[in-house]
């Protein structure tokens, strides 16, 4: 099997005397699709930031692509393909939305070192940016400012960025969360239509989705992982029915 | 579209050349209604210019990267007395100056930015504030540099390309310093438009996000720090060069103090806003003070008051209201 690319070695996460994130091993791999799910406060966002590097585990590792990155900056995980969306939206309100995506583009080709150009509008960039808002079908809205946008719109603009990143690891934090169906199921395709070779791990609440999206699923209760397995299995499973599905579960097996 | 959606649509312009000759061509403009105004107070105006340069020296990098700070004027006074000595010293050549105080402001402006913008909120400002204050503190006690309290004087520069003197009536230093002033805002609107610039306008609304693209925001900010310092150096240049003295009143806390009302008044995150702001409240000192000079202050105050009750944004955000109001009446019309 070739090398993981995304690997959590027992890393475990504490605010004072709480342990949020308790021992959680895991490893992604090349293509694979999936979904952490887990009751509110399980920890899920926390391991997240662990993994994006907003915060460091209080002991062990995340590996990227076999290297070592836990003691790495946010930037360089960025730099080597692990993007993240936010699960409330975090943009750069002053800009424009073509502003925000360009500038995703333009980071990554290290071009916002230049002082005196403006590359934007430079063909190669501009392909881009056009590229990852049309994905989204946010194009039409280029030039507004993201205070304009509708919280769906946001929530699409938010994902935009991630994909003008070119990640390899993408991280998605409940990419639909609070969207109004006729975005959210844009926000599906665009997940659907991801390229095959990245690894996607998306904290996700809807079930549906999770089904829909996931090839493994990785349930988290109290910080710990109770599960990880094939999506058919999950509902089967005792402690993870008790923990979380409850009555999802039930109606499932019922229907 | 709605007059909100056009205001907002005028306020953030992509760059482009039009933008750059409309900055030329407002300068210029200003340049000759000030002497028209004021033909016999030139002194007033290229104050207020060298003044203009501190203003828009600090919207690089409290409008543009959120950085707050109380000490700007620790650049620009460092700077005019570093231009002052090297002008004592014998380097009167005005261009040579301005390139020495444009590099002093540099130097000060990085040693403030690797300080300051390590910290966030208020650590920053108290930070800001103590820089200020040090330097301030060491301006009074090198006297041998600074001439202390009584300031350092004689400063009398060259003639400008070796041709223009600076003459009594203050013409050359003022057309000098539109010059200048055109220059360097020209310059900045290139800078604030670029990848940089947007970058740290980026950094400054969400910084944690501007890291998952990938940004190094703390190098990020120390630059934009040392491209302020710069512009302020460059002030500082222009108010030795003008005035042929510097005093500690260039270097403290007051001179931080006003040039942060100004950019608020007139709007913080845009140049024009800092170019408007620093326009009007110098103006507006300036003809009050001679009205009243007992109550000026009160006015000034209440000027103030008055803008941020009812342009929270700065002067500036009326502008864009207005030429949004004129642009959807111009288009109602037949």
């Amino acid at each position: 099997m070739s090398r993981p690319l995304l690997e959590l070695r027992n890393v475990s996460m504490s605010f004072g005397g709480m342990r949020v994130n308790d021992d959680i091993s895991f490893s992604i791999g090349k293509g694979e699709r999936v979904a952490l799910i887990g009751p509110n406060g399980a920890g899920k966002t926390t391991l997240v930031n662990v993994i994006s590097g907003d915060l460091t585990p209080s002991q062990g590792a995340v590996h990227l692509a076999g290297v070592d990155v836990t003691a790495l900056p946010i930037s360089d995980r960025v730099d080597a393909g692990l993007i993240r969306t936010f699960q409330i939206t975090r943009l750069f309100k002053s800009l424009t939305v073509a502003q925000n995506v360009a500038l995703a583009v333009m980071q990554r080709k290290g071009l916002t070192r230049s002082m005196f150009s403006c590359p934007m509008d430079r063909p190669d960039v501009r392909r881009e940016w056009e590229r990852a808002l049309g994905t989204l079908g946010i194009a039409h809205l280029a030039d507004r400012q993201v205070s304009q946008l509708a919280y769906g719109q946001q929530r699409l603009l938010d994902l935009a960025i991630g994909l003008a990143l070119e990640p390899k690891v993408l991280l998605l934090d409940e990419p639909a969360a609070g969207v109004p169906s006729e975005e959210s199921s844009k926000i599906i395709e665009a997940i659907d239509r991801l390229p095959s070779d990245i690894a996607v791990l998306m904290i996700e609440h809807d079930m549906d989705l999770v089904f829909k999206f996931a090839r493994r699923v990785l349930v988290l209760a109290n910080g710990k992982l109770i599960f990880q397995g094939d999506p058919a299995e999950v509902t089967h499973h005792q402690e993870v029915r008790r923990a979380y599905l409850g009555s999802y579960a039930d109606a499932r097996h019922a229907s | 579209m709605t007059d909100r959606a056009m205001v907002d649509g005028v306020s953030p312009p992509r760059f482009s050349v039009p933008l750059e000759l409309r900055a030329v061509a407002i300068t210029l403009a200003l340049g000759v209604l000030g002497y028209t105004l004021f033909p016999d107070d030139l002194a007033f105006l290229t104050r207020l210019i060298s003044i203009t340069l501190l203003v828009l020296s600090l919207d690089l990098v409290t409008g543009y990267c959120g950085v707050a700070t109380l000490g700007h004027a620790a650049i620009y006074g460092v700077s005019a007395y570093v231009v002052g000595n090297a002008c004592l010293a014998g380097h009167s050549d005005p261009l040579l100056l301005l390139l020495v105080g444009a590099v002093a402001g540099a130097v000060m402006g990085l040693v403030s930015g690797v300080l300051v913008t390590r910290f966030k909120g208020l650590p920053q400002l108290v930070l800001s504030i103590a820089v200020g204050q040090l330097v301030a503190a060491l301006a009074n006690k090198l006297s041998s540099l600074t001439g202390g309290s009584d300031g350092l004087s004689g400063i009398s520069p060259g003639r400008v390309f070796g041709v223009y003197a600076f003459d009594m009536y203050g013409r050359t230093g003022y057309v000098f310093s539109v010059a200048v002033l055109m220059v360097v805002f020209v310059v900045l609107l290139r800078i604030v438009h670029s990848p940089f610039g947007l970058l740290c306008q980026a950094i400054k609304d969400d910084s944690l996000r501007a890291r998952m693209i990938g940004a190094r925001v703390y190098p990020r900010l120390v630059l934009m720090y040392g491209v302020s310092g710069v512009v302020g150096g460059i002030g500082g240049a222009l108010n030795a060069i003008n005035t042929g003295v510097v005093g500690l009143d260039s270097i403290g806390f007051e001179r931080s103090a006003e040039a942060l009302v100004m950019l608020v008044l007139g709007g913080a995150g845009s140049l024009w806003g800092a170019l408007i702001g620093s326009i009007v409240f110098q103006v507006f000192e300036h003809y009050v003070s001679a009205a009243n000079p007992f109550h000026w202050m009160t006015m000034v105050g209440a000027l103030l008051i008055a803008v941020v009750l009812f342009a929270p944004k700065g002067l500036v955000s009326l502008g864009g209201l207005l030429a949004g109001r004129t642009a959807s009446v111009m288009r109602r019309r037949p």
